[in-house]
């Protein structure tokens, strides 16, 4: 499709001009920004927040919200650490089970999948509204994550599974290996399949979509188990980089995660938006939280610019839509 | 004060939507201390009057004298404080707040101090409570009470501003027996006051009790007006009707043909009230036969397509049979596997993603078939969307454009189209003409018809007569959740079809 520059085009493409503007001011202020070492850390950083928030993205879409994956994300994360460096030990029967990384991983990743899934069988079977459902789910994977750790970090994983979160891979870091795949994966799945399509059409008009033949419900756990999924890979990468799973791991990331989706231009009433939107989101507010940084920004100050830019980019975008 | 004060008088008074011309030309005129029964079949124009009358629509091409002199509503709130007010037939009360709360809603009382005066505001609610004769205290929400006890509430709420003039839109159409005779009853003591009432119902045998004026409306115009005394039932009827679309009859005979479609002893229980909505509902469609189904507003069409459809299966006990074959519907996904097809009566709410383009409008009931190796293959949903854009004659600047952007007619044939690509065998078609313009309509008459010929059994549910006359070979009438009479398309006409549709409810 050729490009003309024309109002409605500078408007798609202002979210990645705000971030070139960003990133412009930023290397003029600061001479640590524009480093390789700097910039591979950024985008070490903006990984999980990708990850969470294509699920996050799926969900919003879906006219849903789901603010369990922060507290997922640590559950995920502590379960994949305990196994990997402790087993499973069952004294009654003498059993001990212990795990390979891969092993450790995969549990944490179905441990993921199952709460996801779990939000959205509550949800579509109860009819409660996903805000109240994932705000339960905040509390109980929060706290099963304190149960399961005692409420003591996890450390001492070994070089393999370090990889995960610290290992380069043809000169780029793992983590943004991981992020671009999940990426690639769910911009296939929203544009080139059948289930991509029915989110659209559930998030545009549920009614419309029930009485054309598709199984809203069943859409909707999908979604919610592939958010939860995400954010268990999300915990895996941060617990990988700290080489330690910690109890309070995530807090308020679902929030970080909403800002990525919103600024990225997705509609919270659901039916609008990208994935590609929401990664340039994640990677606005990546860079922006490293810009803050590097400025010596107190960090009570970031908090009020980082909300105020949330508020400024919704405002922009409102405006933006209104001709439609 | 005289007893044939004119109140409100409308002249000439023409409104236009995109396509539609509502209100054409209509006038008439409302007496103080009378009851005006407004009289017309659905899409007459009676809402589009009343919206009118109580400044939902403040322009319109004509003229509006009130006490007199040439009034302007600007606004439902205007209106109001002039003395205009309307119940309509949906209650527009807060549930969960109460009597006074609701009465008073916007134009609470208040102290010296500015806080709310909850003593003087409950004193006056009592008063009107106890006028109207409610039982209930001012404090008790409005949740608690009966349908009929929140249309006093209504009433109520209207005659705390003093209003001259006070519109009941179907006011009966919730209530029964004791809570219409106590309506009757506010309605006389209203009338005694001098105030001027407007009555709309479909009701006929109330309008002969309590209306002393009548105004039939017809296709925007107003038709007659004059004295309820002396008035016959039928002589009303024959008024309200009249109407002719020009299209062509069928000549085909298509009588006796096997039977493709089978309801059997339909029932669907009410979810609000005792009773059901639909009472053993039973009736065939054959291979190719265009089944008409006429009905007033509240006789159960909709919930009949809809419980035919599976959408009401925690509720609804009967049989469905296509070609023979028992099917149970109990989900949309079932009723289309089983070759049915639902065209809803609100296309926006219910028919179209409005923010999807139009072929992906089109594509959403066969994805499935739209699928190679788990992704959608883009070439064969253009050859679908481009087949049906051409075939149904879409009018849209591209296959992509969204679909909120397209004219009511056309955002029809996208629901049609939608549907078509399913290949179904029964097509249930809900209003399907509501609301586009007059060419668009003679399309899908056209349509209708050719798919028939091709051998679809097709049920159209309208409330507009010429149009069931038009295109069906059979007509069924519903009234109440019963059907309650059979037409073959010869032996039909308009009087005989209203009658049975009116006559069930007396």
């Amino acid at each position: 499709m050729p490009i003309a520059y024309s109002p409605k085009n500078f408007a798609r493409f202002q979210s990645l001009i705000a971030l070139f503007l960003l990133c412009l001011a930023l290397s003029i202020l600061s001479d640590k920004f524009l480093t390789f070492s700097n910039l591979w850390n950024v985008m070490r950083q903006i990984s999980v927040n990708i990850c969470i928030s294509v699920g996050m993205t799926l969900i919003v879409l879906t006219a849903g919200i789901d603010l369990s994956v922060g507290s997922v994300l640590a559950l995920c994360g502590a379960i994949t650490a305990g196994l990997l460096k402790n087993g499973i030990e069952i004294p009654a029967q003498n059993l001990y089970i212990g795990f390979t990384v891969l092993g450790a991983i995969l549990a944490g990743g179905l441990t993921g999948s199952a709460l996801g899934a779990f939000n959205g069988w509550a949800i579509t079977r109860f009819s409660v509204p996903p805000f109240v459902a994932t705000l339960a789910m905040l509390t109980v994977a929060r706290g099963l994550t304190m149960l399961w750790t005692g409420g003591f970090p996890i450390s001492g994983l070994g070089d393999t599974f370090l990889f995960v979160g610290t290992g380069w891979f043809l000169g780029i870091p793992v983590p943004v290996w991981i992020s671009v795949v999940v990426v690639l994966l769910a911009v296939f799945l929203t544009d080139k399949t059948r289930i991509g399509r029915y989110i659209y059409a559930i998030g545009g008009n549920e009614s419309a979509s029930r009485l054309s033949g598709i199984n809203v419900n069943k859409v909707k756990i999908i979604v919610y188990t592939i958010a939860g999924a995400l954010a268990a890979v999300g915990g895996i990468m941060v617990t990988a980089r700290l080489d330690s799973a910690q109890p309070n791991a995530g807090i308020s990331y679902e929030l970080d995660s909403i800002a990525a989706v919103v600024i990225g231009g997705t509609s919270l009433s659901g039916g609008r938006g990208s994935i590609l939107g929401t990664v340039q989101g994640a990677i606005i507010i990546g860079v922006l939280n490293n810009g803050l940084v590097l400025l010596n920004v107190s960090p009570f100050w970031q908090q009020v610019v980082k909300g105020l830019v949330i508020l400024l980019a919704v405002i922009i975008d409102k405006s933006n839509s209104k001709g439609e | 004060m005289t007893d044939t004060a004119t109140l409100l008088e409308v002249k000439h008074i023409t409104k236009r939507f995109p396509g539609v011309i509502a209100l054409d030309d209509a006038s008439l005129s409302i007496e103080a201390g009378k009851v005006t029964a407004l009289i017309g079949e659905n899409g007459a124009g009676k809402s589009t009057l009343m919206k009118i009358l109580s400044g939902v629509y403040p322009d319109f091409e004509g003229e509006i004298y009130y006490k007199g002199e040439t009034a302007k509503f600007t606004g439902p709130k205007d209106a109001q404080q002039q003395g205009v007010v309307i119940i309509h037939q949906e209650l527009n009360l807060i549930p969960y707040l109460t009597i006074t709360e609701n009465i008073f809603l916007g134009r609470e009382l208040v102290t010296q101090y500015g806080t709310m005066d909850k003593g003087r505001m409950r004193k006056r609610t009592q008063e009107l409570l106890d006028r109207l004769k409610l039982k209930a205290s001012p404090d008790s929400q409005v949740f608690k009470l009966k349908v009929g006890q929140q249309q006093i509430v209504e009433i109520a709420k209207a005659l705390l501003t003093d209003a001259e003039l006070i519109i009941m839109d179907e006011p009966t159409s919730a209530i029964t027996g004791a809570e219409v005779e106590v309506l009757f009853d506010i309605i006389s003591d209203l009338k005694a006051q001098n105030k001027a009432i407007v009555y709309v119902s479909h009701k006929l045998d109330e309008l002969f009790r309590i209306a002393d004026n009548y105004v039939v409306l017809r296709d925007g115009k107003s038709i007659e007006s004059g004295e309820m005394e002396g008035m016959t039932q039928d002589q009303l009827i024959s008024k309200m009707v009249g109407r002719k679309i020009e299209v062509m009859r069928k000549t085909n005979d298509r009588g006796a043909c096997e039977p493709l479609l089978e309801v059997k002893n339909l029932n669907l229980k009410s979810r609000v009230k005792a009773g059901n909505v639909l009472s053993n509902v039973s009736f065939n469609i054959g291979k190719g036969e265009i089944v008409g189904l006429f009905g007033l507003m509240g006789a159960g069409r909709t919930e009949l397509l809809e419980s035919i459809f599976g959408l009401h299966a925690a509720h609804s006990s009967g049989q469905v049979l296509i070609g023979g074959q028992s099917i149970c519907c109990d989900s949309p996904v079932r009723a289309i596997a089983a070759g049915l097809a639902l065209v809803p009566e609100d296309r926006k709410k219910d028919g179209l993603v409005l923010g999807l383009g139009v072929k992906n409008n089109i594509s959403l009931t066969t994805l499935e078939e739209l699928e190679s190796l788990g992704t959608l293959n883009d070439t064969k949903e253009c050859e679908l969307a481009d087949h049906y854009i051409s075939e149904l004659r879409i009018k849209t600047p591209s296959k992509d454009q969204q679909a909120r952007n397209l004219s009511g007619g056309n955002q029809q044939k996208v629901v049609l189209a939608k549907w078509l690509a399913t290949r179904p065998k029964v097509l249930l078609l809900d209003e399907p003409t509501r609301g586009i313009d007059i060419n668009a309509k003679t399309e899908i008459y056209k349509l209708i018809i050719r798919l028939a010929d091709e051998g679809l059994g097709i049920l159209v549910v309208s409330s507009e007569l010429p149009e069931i006359l038009a295109v069906s070979d059979r007509i069924l009438v519903m009234s109440e959740g019963r059907i309650t009479g059979e037409f073959s398309a010869s032996e039909a006409s308009e009087d005989k079809i209203l009658k049975k549709a009116i006559s069930a409810m007396q």
